[in-house]
């Protein structure tokens, strides 16, 4: 067995070392490769806080990933014409700053959080499942109809947007941008954990009862747990768009909801590196066996079987064991 | 009756055709054990289930501290001091003991939204925190899991989570059952000296432990309380003796 922390800091030194072998090799496809797994993989931290810390099993964080993507997509699109988002009540125009995007991508994705955990933390199991999974749907079809912006095709963005003192059109600037920012959203991670909020999320998930009892309020916990949850993928979305430049639907669809748990449930549900590990396996699966199959989610679901069955913590369980108990 | 800290008059509860609670009215004053009797199924857990919030009476009220809570959700009754701890231990299995005792202290504290600094590392919960264990002899399990404590540990856990709250009034459902006969005698010993710091409403089946702590006995039949009394009351009781008792008295 392995300690876990070595495994952690093992997963990092590849996040580093891959790309710097990919510099020397020539190979930038690999590094936009690792681009898409350092995005995914915080996409996935935040779904972790709600669904390893909070025990919210939501199909729906496709959501929050897609309007981040949309925050981007359309703040990018209006500032490439030159046009305003709106003049009234106020003017708002586009931009092409990721600081600014990566904000609006946290503000609306924290409201959408908000409003969708009031609504279905009312439930729990399996129908908190299907009406997360049913806002994912409602937002997948509100932005195939909205024409305006791209409806069904989507929007392209010509040029990456920008980030000062970067050249974000180099691929491995951008990708040493987003690995900081997941590095970022791992420590975030890693204290909330240990937190005092953390300790009572935690309680909450497996005795709600004693939370309640304790005088505190589960269903609130939940609720900003959710909340975080949902800015984090959102701000994975605004990168995810930026790495592609392009937006489409496809952002919100159920797939990329699944997708997203896939990474979790792959590396480890609750372990602090399960998602970066997960997105990492499922991208370098998706390259390989994609590349020799068009049914490797075939492939992917008979090892996503097997981890289940043999290995309740994922790859790190596997690898690692039960979690060590905190000190 | 205003002396009282805690107090239901008259509350009623059915489920279904089951009438699990019927006109329940009784109270627990300062400095006492009032313990609850009855066999299985007589509605002894209903009953503290209402007292606590977690059901809802159908009719009747609750008072804590001479407010009235009826309508109050479980976390205001345990912020205004009302302890509990339940028949089916309901702990973190897969936290430490610590960690357990922790959430009581931070439920108390009422400062749950800290979400930088290491819960572990506060002393003012960790204080609380170990005292409690202390006091149930349990701080040499406080790095261990939960879930690889012994049955009458957790029971002991489960104490030393209410007394972080530091409550007022304590509401105990079976704290003995399943626990050997030397942890029962521990226990009796502390809820004993407990009971100054907190008046104990008990539901216990062990009878060694009841005769012997108890100020006063409510018994519970069917959903209703048939008799009141000291010790020796209920001992003598006719009613009781046919209705639960048996030889056991
Ligand atoms: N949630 C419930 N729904 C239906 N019946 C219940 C429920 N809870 C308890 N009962 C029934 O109410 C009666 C009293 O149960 P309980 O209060 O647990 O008894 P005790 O704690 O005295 O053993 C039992 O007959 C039990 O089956
Ligand atoms: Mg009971």
């Amino acid at each position: 067995m392995i300690r876990e922390r070595y495994l952690n800091a093992l997963t990092l030194a590849l996040f580093v070392a891959i790309p710097f072998w990919a510099i020397t090799a020539d190979e930038p496809f690999t590094i936009t490769l690792m681009t898409r797994a350092v995005v995914f993989a915080i996409a996935a931290v935040g779904l972790n806080i709600a669904l390893g810390l909070g025990g919210l099993v939501s199909l729906g964080h496709a959501v929050f990933f897609g309007l981040g993507g949309y925050a981007m997509g359309i703040l990018a699109y209006h500032a490439q014409n030159y046009t305003a988002l709106t003049e009234w009540p106020f003017l708002i125009e586009g931009t092409k700053s990721m600081p600014v995007i990566w904000l609006a991508a946290i503000v609306v994705s924290s409201l959408a959080a908000l409003v969708i955990g009031i609504l279905s933390l009312r439930t729990a199991g399996v129908y908190f499942i299907m009406i997360t999974l049913a806002f994912g749907q409602m937002f997948f079809f509100f932005a195939i109809s909205w024409a305006e912006y791209g409806g069904e095709d989507g929007l392209s963005i010509y040029v990456r947007n920008g980030f000062p003192g970067l050249n974000t059109l180099d691929p491995i600037q951008f990708y040493g941008l987003c690995l900081g920012l997941l590095c970022l959203v791992l420590l975030f991670a890693w204290r909330l954990s240990g937190s005092p909020f953390g300790l009572a999320l935690n309680a909450a998930r497996q005795v709600p009862v004693r939370v309640e009892t304790a005088g505190l309020d589960p269903v609130r916990l939940k609720l900003v747990a959710f909340v975080l949850s949902g800015a984090i993928t959102g701000l994975a979305g605004a990168l995810f768009a930026d790495l592609n430049r392009f937006v489409s639907p496809t952002m919100f669809s159920w797939q990329t909801s699944g997708e997203i748990m896939i990474f979790i449930i792959l590396g480890g549900v609750g372990r602090l590196f399960g998602p970066v590990v997960g997105a990492l396996v499922f991208v370098a699966l998706e390259h390989w066996l994609g590349g020799l199959s068009d049914f490797w989610h075939i492939y992917l679901g008979l090892l996503l079987l097997v981890i289940v069955l043999f290995g309740r913590g994922g790859l790190i369980g596997m690898l690692c064991g039960r979690e060590a108990v905190h000190d | 009756m205003t002396d009282a800290v805690l107090q239901t008059s008259g509350i009623s509860k059915s489920f279904g055709a089951l009438r699990a609670s019927r006109d329940i009215s009784i109270d627990l004053k300062p400095g006492e054990i009032h313990a609850i009797i009855g066999p299985n199924g007589a509605g002894k857990s209903t009953l503290i289930g209402q007292i606590c919030g977690t059901l809802k009476p159908d009719s009747g009220s609750v008072h804590l501290l001479g407010k009235d809570v009826t309508h109050q959700p479980t976390r205001a009754r345990a912020r205004a001091g009302l302890g509990r701890t339940f028949q089916i231990s309901s702990l973190s299995m897969e936290d430490t003991v610590l960690q357990n005792v922790l959430l009581g202290a931070l439920g108390a504290s009422g400062r749950p939204w800290r979400f930088f600094s290491n819960v572990l590392k506060d002393t003012s919960l960790r204080e609380t925190a170990e005292e409690a264990l202390a006091r149930v002899g349990l701080l040499d399990q406080a790095r261990m899991r939960t879930a690889e404590l012994s049955h009458g540990q957790r029971r002991q856990l489960e104490v030393a989570v209410a007394l972080t709250q530091k409550p007022k009034a304590l509401v105990m459902d079976e704290p003995m059952a399943g626990m050997g006969s030397e942890g029962s005698k521990l226990l009796t010993g502390f809820l004993d000296q407990l009971r100054h710091e907190a008046p104990i409403l008990l539901v216990e089946h062990d009878m060694d432990a009841v005769f012997s702590l108890a100020d006063r006995i409510s018994v519970l039949v069917y959903g209703e309380v048939i008799a009141t009394g000291t010790v020796d009351e209920i001992r003598a009781n006719a009613a009781v003796k046919e209705a639960y008792l048996g030889d056991e008295a």
